[in-house]
């Protein structure tokens, strides 16, 4: 199963190397991985997201922990939980297939961020299905390039994950 | 408040954390620190051969002492010849802090002369580890570098400190942080109260319980309280290799250790239990044979301080996250508290292991007849009888390793000394010449092979230069034994680079050196030899024993079988 593990990072040098380490040493999967500093200066928030029966996320919970850098550390997918990425991606925007793209783009929610005569960049958030689905819809007309963030997420309602 | 260099107040911080020794091996990017240790007396450094000897050094201390043992090497290949001693050290649990010597700060990143990302090499081997970035940092780093090495299951910590933070010209304000916080960093201490007590109710409602003791017994010294236990409700008890030792082996309820060359009635009782209490232990590949057929009647209570061991091999019914000793003394708490209902009776059970016991008795191996090879088994036996058992006994790895953790027998913790979890030839000579130095009137007894021995014996120089007289067992077959044995089981005994030609004349390498070495070939000529070795405590002698290369370690699982499925000799198995 997907799961979704969101992270307090002390902000030390090699902290994230340890972090990604794990994952590999130990076999771990890592599908997406973002990291990005919090309000408190000394910390960052990692999220990571992981498949893997219930023994292994409880390794890979169990792992991070251990990690002296690791503060604090939430499965988001054990709960209710809001999950958005952010995707910008470069779409060849030619004759009729500018309006097509404008179009989906609408439907999707989606903005176009910057416009040549031949390409749309397009700026796009949601849950990964819907970033998935909108470059399914974009295949025919030509996809040329994808930044995706990966994965960030918040559980809802009152939890926080602070120290 | 002092004002002190960098490197100076490395040489107080050693001094005010009570560290005798320090084990190393100077170089450029630590020569502020190794000017620093010039100027003192409280801390003893000893230098090595070869930095993976310090680890080694370092490690063996920390065994025998509880103590984490401290090593400084410099930059660059000095750090990369410490890797093998600091996985070691990390396998089996080991504190450990090493201070390592960088290039400057300016300088990383650049390639520059002797520069080795050392934090980035040892990540997956350490428990932690830092850099340093301000002088004025040290104190702290380095206590929370002894911090975390000691407390909650231990590991090595690794340091990393640029040159210009050791520079003697910069001086910043110096006081002993007596302690330190990490607001990341909480050892399991308790266990759960409702957790415990679902375990005391196993364990008296169980008819075929073991307790399997590891290493985590030990370092968490908890021993006392895990004799306790057994005494109280008469359970049989199993030690890790690493836990052997946690519960002393005269005591009928002891069973020894199990796994791949384990006891014959060890593995069988825990094939057979219906709980197993482990405690300290990680239920490691070479306990456990094949997981799929591991203890298929039991239940397993699992008591460790790091909860990521729990479960990781093996399902644990009843985890308990806490410190051994805390959580043995609970439980004994508790059922101290109870009702003194009818116990189930263990008689069946006791019967069951004493039979296993019968089965095998004076059939472990045959001594050799006068004139002919000594056997390595008996020889470990002579030692352990006139050692009178309390020696602290070191090995490398081989066949060597396990006739000793088969035929010595331990009564206390702290006192079998043996790289379990990475096996590491070399580790021995270094380890026990690191407990000799702290424990000058016992004796250390090294059991080594020809083959380990060649992998760290420049050592003997470092023996010569600060007096270092360990006891070295050579258990000479001429031959890399274990390998040899798996050849001879799996490979039609064709024996690939499994033997050891061109030995050295051990009595002149040993001589070289100023030291005394005798050669054992037959059974006459060992008790003399043994007297001669062992007559004082303040002399290297090297015991050449020239033991028959035929033979093999038994018991010895199958592969991918259960635990009970065990070859007994070259002819019987289970
Ligand atoms: C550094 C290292 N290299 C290789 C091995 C694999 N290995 C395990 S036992 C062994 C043979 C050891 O020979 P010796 O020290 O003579 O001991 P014996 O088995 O003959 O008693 C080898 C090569 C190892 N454990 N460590
Ligand atoms: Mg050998």
């Amino acid at each position: 199963m997907r799961h979704i593990i969101s992270m307090l990072l002390e902000n030390e040098p090699g902290a994230l190397s340890r972090v990604v380490g794990l994952f590999s040493q130990r076999n771990f999967n890592i599908e997406t991985l973002n990291v990005a500093p919090t309000d408190d200066p000394t910390l960052s928030r990692l999220t990571v997201t992981t498949n893997g029966d219930e023994r292994v996320i409880e390794q890979i919970t169990k792992h991070l922990n251990r990690l002296i850098d690791v503060v604090k550390l939430v499965d988001l997918t054990e709960g209710a939980h809001i999950e958005r990425e952010l995707m910008l991606v470069k779409v060849k925007a030619q004759g009729g297939a500018r309006e097509e793209v404008k179009r989906t783009a609408d439907i999707f929610r989606a903005h176009i961020v910057d416009v040549t005569p031949s390409v749309y960049t397009v700026q796009i958030t949601g849950d990964a299905p819907k970033l998935d689905a909108f470059l399914q819809a974009m295949a025919p007309v030509g996809v040329l390039e994808v930044a995706r963030t990966g994965v960030s997420g918040i559980a809802r309602g009152d939890k926080v994950l602070s120290l | 408040m002092e004002l002190l260099s960098g490197a100076d107040m490395i040489a107080r911080f050693l001094k005010d954390e009570g560290v005798e020794y320090i084990y190393g091996y100077p170089g450029g990017a630590a020569l502020h620190i190794y000017d620093a240790l010039f100027r003192q007396e409280d801390v003893k450094h000893i230098l090595v051969r070869h930095e993976q000897a310090a680890t080694h050094m370092a490690d063996g201390y920390a065994r025998a002492s509880g103590k984490p043992g401290v090593v400084l090497v410099t930059s660059g290949p000095g750090a990369t010849n410490a890797v093998t001693g600091i996985a070691t050290a990390y396998m089996d649990s080991i504190p450990m802090v090493v201070l390592c010597g960088q290039v400057m700060s300016s300088l990383i990143g650049e390639d520059a002369f002797q520069e080795t990302d050392i934090v980035g090499v040892t990540r997956p081997i350490v428990k932690h580890s830092f850099s340093i970035r301000h002088p004025s940092d040290i104190p702290t780093v380095l206590k929370k570098a002894f911090y975390i090495a000691s407390s909650g299951r231990p590991g090595p910590v690794v340091v990393d400190i640029p040159k210009d933070m050791t520079a003697p010209t910069e001086r910043y304000e110096y006081s002993y942080p007596r302690k330190v916080r990490l607001r990341s960093y909480n050892p399991a201490g308790r266990g759960h109260t409702g957790q415990i007590r679902k375990a005391v109710d196993l364990l008296t409602s169980a008819e075929r319980p073991v307790i399997f003791a590891g290493g985590g017994v030990i370092t968490g010294r908890a021993s006392e309280a895990l004799t306790d236990l057994a005494h109280r409700l008469n359970l049989p008890v199993i030690t890790s290799l690493m836990g052997i030792g946690a519960f002393p082996q005269n005591d009928p309820r002891s069973l020894g250790w199990p796994g791949m060359h384990g006891s014959y009635e060890s593995n069988m009782a825990m094939h057979e239990s219906d709980l197993v209490l482990g405690v300290g232990v990680r239920f490691d590949d070479r306990v456990t044979n094949n997981v799929s057929k591991f203890c298929p009647h039991a239940r397993i209570i699992h008591i460790d301080v790091d909860p990521s061991s729990i479960s990781k091999t093996v399902h644990a019914d009843v985890p308990i996250v806490g410190a051994a000793d805390s959580v043995l003394n609970e439980m004994l708490n508790q059922l101290g508290q109870r009702q003194p209902a009818e116990p189930v009776s263990l008689d069946d059970w006791w019967a069951k292991i004493d039979g296993w016991r019968d089965e095998r008795r004076g059939k472990l191996y045959e001594p050799a007849a006068p004139g002919e090879p000594l056997k390595p088994q008996q020889v470990v036996e002579a030692v352990h009888r006139i050692t009178h058992g309390d020696a602290y006994v070191v090995t490398d790895v081989g066949q060597h390793q396990m006739f000793a953790a088969q035929y010595y027998r331990f009564n206390q913790p702290n006192r079998w000394i043996s790289s379990s979890g990475l096996g590491t030839m070399g580790y021995g000579f270094p380890a026990a010449m690191g407990i000799k130095l702290s424990y000058p009137d016992e004796h250390v007894v090294l059991f080594t092979g020809e083959g380990s021995f060649q992998m760290m014996m420049q050592e003997l120089s470092t023996c010569k230069q600060f007096g270092i007289p360990v006891k070295i067992v050579n258990l000479n077959n001429a031959s890399l034994g274990m390998v040899r044995q798996w050849q001879d089981l799996n490979y039609k005994s064709r024996h690939a680079h499994s033997y050891m030609e061109s030995l050295p004349d051990f009595e002149k390498l040993i001589e070289a050196y100023g030291f005394r070495a005798i050669t054992v070939h037959t059974p006459e000529e060992l008790d003399a030899a043994l007297e001669e070795t062992f007559r004082s405590k303040d002399e290297l002698v090297f015991l050449d024993v020239h033991v028959d290369p035929r033979e093999h370690v038994y018991p010895m699982q199958v592969p991918q079988g259960a635990m009970c499925d065990m070859l007994l000799s070259k002819t019987e198995r289970t």
